[in-house]
């Protein structure tokens, strides 16, 4: 019913699916931050948060490079909103958790945090 | 109709950062997952968030199936004039759902 990137759907690897945006090669920057737990107890509900300061950006991507679809959300950045976003993912195990800035003149920007996913769920 | 929580400003002055936060509630099951008898589950998920306001397209997110079950966002708008704030939510197996809000500026 509504179109969908199914290369970006497809993307396993974080610079796979920056490139399903139109993003270049990925440049690690301070201007995007990520905030996530260092240690997540429970893989189902881990909150992220990503934000940035670049000026024209296009979109806002989450990606847990371990995760069988390595793309969590895409966030399309507007006027009217500021860009700062949040939600909650899944991870399948203890990853690199990357946040990757897409501007309009398709350059990609991107910080990378390890997430320590304890298994069992009980914390041990 | 599934559940929505919606936590937004019913009022806010002109040019002031609101920030708004749903949740609705699904089961974003991924495709991955086998079920009780053993067979995988198949995918079904939301696919798209947008809010828009006044019509127009403020804020949309793709998600995936990495992102959790009953699907948190949380986003900043900018107020400008008064208006509705249409929040529209599109998934796997023609799952839609349109949620309105009335957002009044000073």
């Amino acid at each position: 019913a509504f179109a969908f990137n199914r290369a970006a759907f497809e993307a396993k690897s974080v610079a796979d699916a920056v490139k399903a945006y139109g993003g270049g090669a990925p440049v690690e920057s301070k201007d995007v931050t990520l905030t996530a737990p260092d240690i997540a107890e429970n893989g189902a509900v881990v909150p992220m948060a990503v934000a940035s300061t670049l000026p024209n950006l296009k979109h806002l991507l989450v990606m847990v490079e371990k995760n069988p679809n390595s793309l969590v959300a895409k966030f399309d950045v507007s006027d009217a909103v500021e860009a700062n976003f949040s939600t909650r993912a899944k991870m399948g195990q203890t990853s690199d958790v990357y946040a990757v800035a897409i501007t309009k003149d398709n350059k990609a920007f991107f910080t990378k945090k390890e997430v320590k996913v304890t298994l069992g769920g009980c914390g041990g | 109709m599934a559940r929505t929580l919606i936590q937004a400003p019913a009022s806010a002055r002109k040019g002031e950062v609101v920030e708004l936060r749903v949740t609705i509630a699904h089961p974003m099951e991924t495709g991955y997952r086998p079920g009780a008898d053993g067979r995988v589950l198949p995918r079904d998920i939301i696919r798209r968030f947008s809010c828009r306001y006044n019509g127009e397209v403020v804020f949309s997110a793709d998600l995936f199936p990495a992102i959790a079950a009953n699907p948190y966002l949380s986003f900043h708008l900018l107020a400008g004039d008064s208006g509705t704030l249409e929040f529209e939510w599109q998934g796997d197996n023609g799952f839609a759902q349109v949620e309105r809000r009335t957002l009044q500026v000073t």
